[in-house]
């Protein structure tokens, strides 16, 4: 992409954000809460997908080795196996985490109301 | 959506402890797991013998077997003492996602308080016996390979092995709720085609392999802590 492209893209969305903070205080709570939950929602479905695309890599990769030693050494399949899958588990376990803040992020926000109170907005 | 059924729930309520069950659900439904193991094993203790073994002693042998020589695969022959508490582990930690499978049953697994309490015991008993095996020389586990390097060293490790907690907990926990919201989902979607049956191969794999990942860190930490330091 051209730099002047992405200058243009980047100069847009800082303008879309400005807006919608003047826009918040003029209209009032309900939209600022709304804009907040839209950017939540936003971000969340980006972080599990960007986790899913880096766990699939690894998880892979450590396939690819070890079906490589299995055609290697067909007698050692079993262990191979073994560790693969152990190996696998620990990888996916990472795409968990990010799965569990997630949740987290949409169902239990923890600080919505503390925030809420610490920026001015009087909710719940 | 109508609020689901629980079977111990609704026992606990017929015996009159209904709101002890409905807030401490998991609890009760761990119960369950409990007591499902105990009547399994006490079915199978009057008939061992060593020359007609029976059916049920027969698949009992089996999987401990397998399991004991697993874990001495791993830990050494000096952890042969230590053995019943990960065979308890994996035998309940299994029994206990796949509890989530079953209708009118949740996963005591799929709530953080019972993977936090298994992982605390997982990690403190390792290092419970690390003390006990090496006495005060257990701290060279924590101080790295160099002495001059060990305030260095020394936060690094301890929060290294409070992280294992952590990683423990919510490996088991992050997995079993994907589970369980991947039921629900479909069943509220397209449950009265039995949506979800195709993926319970895959749902009972992910179980076992759950059950065996959370077995396997905690023998190899059991492990790290029996072998002498660097």
């Amino acid at each position: 992409m051209k730099r002047s492209c992405k200058v243009a893209i980047l100069s847009g969305l800082f303008l879309l954000v400005l807006s919608s903070l003047a826009m918040a205080q003029e209209e009032g709570i309900r939209i600022a809460g709304l804009k907040f939950f839209s950017i939540l929602v936003f971000a969340a479905g980006f972080g599990i997908a960007i986790a899913a695309f880096g766990g699939s890599i690894g998880q892979g990769w450590g396939l690819k080795s070890s079906t490589e030693g299995i055609a290697r050494n067909p007698e050692a399949s079993g262990k191979i196996t073994v560790t693969m899958l152990i190996g696998l588990a620990m990888i996916e376990s990472l795409v968990i985490y990010t799965l569990v803040v997630e949740l987290i992020l949409l169902y239990a926000y923890p600080m919505a109301k503390p925030i809420a109170k610490f920026v001015g907005l009087e909710v719940g | 959506m109508e609020h689901p059924i629980n079977f111990v729930v609704v026992l606990f309520e017929m015996i009159g402890f209904g709101d002890f069950a409905h807030k401490y659900i998991q609890v009760v439904n761990s119960w369950f797991a409990m007591l499902l193991l105990i009547v399994l094993a006490i079915l199978v203790k009057p008939k061992i013998s060593h020359l007609h073994p029976t059916r049920g002693q027969n698949i009992w042998e089996a999987i401990l077997k397998g399991i004991e020589d697993f874990t001495i695969d791993i830990t050494g022959e000096k952890g042969r003492p230590y053995v019943p508490l990960y065979l308890t582990l994996f035998i309940y930690i299994f029994l206990m996602n796949v509890m989530g499978l079953a209708p009118g049953f949740i996963a005591p697994t799929a709530n953080l308080n019972t993977n936090l309490s298994m992982a605390l015991i997982s990690v403190f008993f390792a290092e419970a016996i690390g003390i006990k095996i090496h006495g005060i020389k257990y701290i060279k586990h924590f101080t790295g390979p160099i002495l001059p390097l060990a305030p260095l060293f020394l936060p690094i490790e301890v929060i290294g092995h409070l992280a294992r907690c952590l990683s423990l907990t919510f490996r088991l926990f992050g997995n079993i709720v994907a589970k369980e919201l991947i039921i629900a989902l479909l069943m509220f979607l397209a449950g009265a085609y039995l949506a979800p049956l195709p993926l319970y191969f895959l749902f009972i794999f992910l179980c076992f392999v759950q059950a065996l990942i959370f077995y396997m860190l905690s023998a190899m930490y059991l492990a790290g802590a029996i072998e002498e330091a660097h």
